[in-house]
């Protein structure tokens, strides 16, 4: 357990390091979960080594998310004010992203070359 | 009761008994309304506002909980990991779904929200609403928006598509199961991966994947939307 969160915030603390370093505009986490992915995918990091804190962090993320959400009390006002606008611009772009991100895997999928596709693959498509 | 809000531990203590109850009150009802997350905020704050609390004083113990979003964001490459066979199988249309789908979030988001009239303050946190959000903070953070605000937008967006994703995928026929999963992560990130797990493996690891993708693909795009909603 105790490796595998050293293991999680080093990566993290690179992913810092790199934005510091030049200027890179991601953030520093994204960055330390994009080189943990090479990690192991290049076999430097076993995933038995990450798993007990990564799991435990994944399972809590829920908890995790809750003090920032009660940030919004601060911003009661900007909500009853823009209350309509807001409800409608979360509600609109997520039924596009649905259907957009939907519809282009679909699209794809369907217009693989047929010899890439193995004897199951129609049940996919 | 002033002496005990000003130790952290009562703060810490209070979210993490209030997210238990909201869990175990979630997985009775088991509709997407009664979402943990959206419960345990509501509750918190009607908690805080009843006892006079301001947030920066819950805060010193609510960061010991929101300072872990960052080596969660990392431990993201795990599931990311176990789903690479998949993934390097299906590379075009994961790439092209997850880019077109955040593009599409984010922009018709902050469209949407200037056509109605709504804050350049608000317009702003609205770019990364569709990420998980240990991103969106960092991404709100970094095109210089309200980081609660956006966040607050990120668990509202989560818990839009959890509730009515699967059957809006269902009405316009998209029926392939990566193609469902991919577009619950896209749109809606983990809340929307809870639910995308209840309706098939595939769904489940397509949309944690999604998740990822669709943050980096976010991170790229939202600095570009920033610029020009100026």
């Amino acid at each position: 357990m105790i490796k595998s969160m050293g293991i999680l915030l080093s990566f993290q603390l690179l992913g810092e390091l790199v934005r510091l370093a030049i200027g890179w505009p991601i953030p520093g986490p994204v960055t330390g979960m994009v080189l943990l992915l090479l990690a192991l995918w290049v076999g430097l990091v076993r995933p038995e080594t990450v798993e007990p804190a990564a799991d435990v962090l994944l399972k809590a993320l829920g908890l995790l998310f809750v003090p920032v959400g009660v940030g919004l009390m601060q911003y009661g006002h900007i909500l009853k004010k823009n209350g309509f606008s807001i409800a409608t611009a979360l509600l609109v772009s997520t039924v596009a992203a649905l259907i957009v991100t939907g519809w282009t895997a679909q699209w794809f999928q369907s217009r693989r070359p047929p010899e890439r596709e193995n004897c199951h693959g129609n049940t996919l498509g | 009761m002033e002496t005990l809000w000003g130790n952290p531990l009562t703060a810490l203590t209070i979210t993490v008994v209030i997210y238990v109850l909201s869990l175990a009150l979630s997985n009775q009802i088991r509709t997407p309304l009664a979402n943990p997350i959206l419960l345990s905020v509501v509750v918190v704050i009607l908690i805080l506002s009843a006892s006079g609390v301001d947030y920066v004083t819950y805060q010193a113990g609510g960061k010991l909980l929101s300072f872990w979003l960052g080596p969660a964001t990392v431990a993201l490459a795990l599931p990311l990991y176990r789903q690479l066979p998949l993934v390097l199988k299906n590379k075009a249309p994961i790439l092209a779904a997850v880019t077109a789908g955040s593009t599409v979030a984010a922009a018709a988001a902050v469209g949407v929200g200037r056509l109605l009239g709504a804050s350049h303050e608000v317009v702003l946190a609205l770019i990364p609403k569709s990420v998980t959000t240990p991103i969106a903070i960092e991404i709100a953070h970094s095109i210089g928006a309200n980081r609660e605000l956006a966040a607050g937008f990120v668990i509202a967006t989560g818990i839009i598509g959890a509730v009515i994703g699967p059957e809006c995928l269902r009405l316009v026929r998209v029926t392939s199961p990566l193609a469902q999963g991919l577009a619950m992560g896209t749109a809606s990130h983990g809340i929307g991966t809870a639910r995308a797990i209840q309706e098939g493996p595939v769904q489940g690891s397509t949309s944690g994947l999604a998740l990822g993708l669709g943050g980096i693909a976010t991170t790229l795009i939202a600095p570009i939307i920033a610029l020009l909603v100026g």
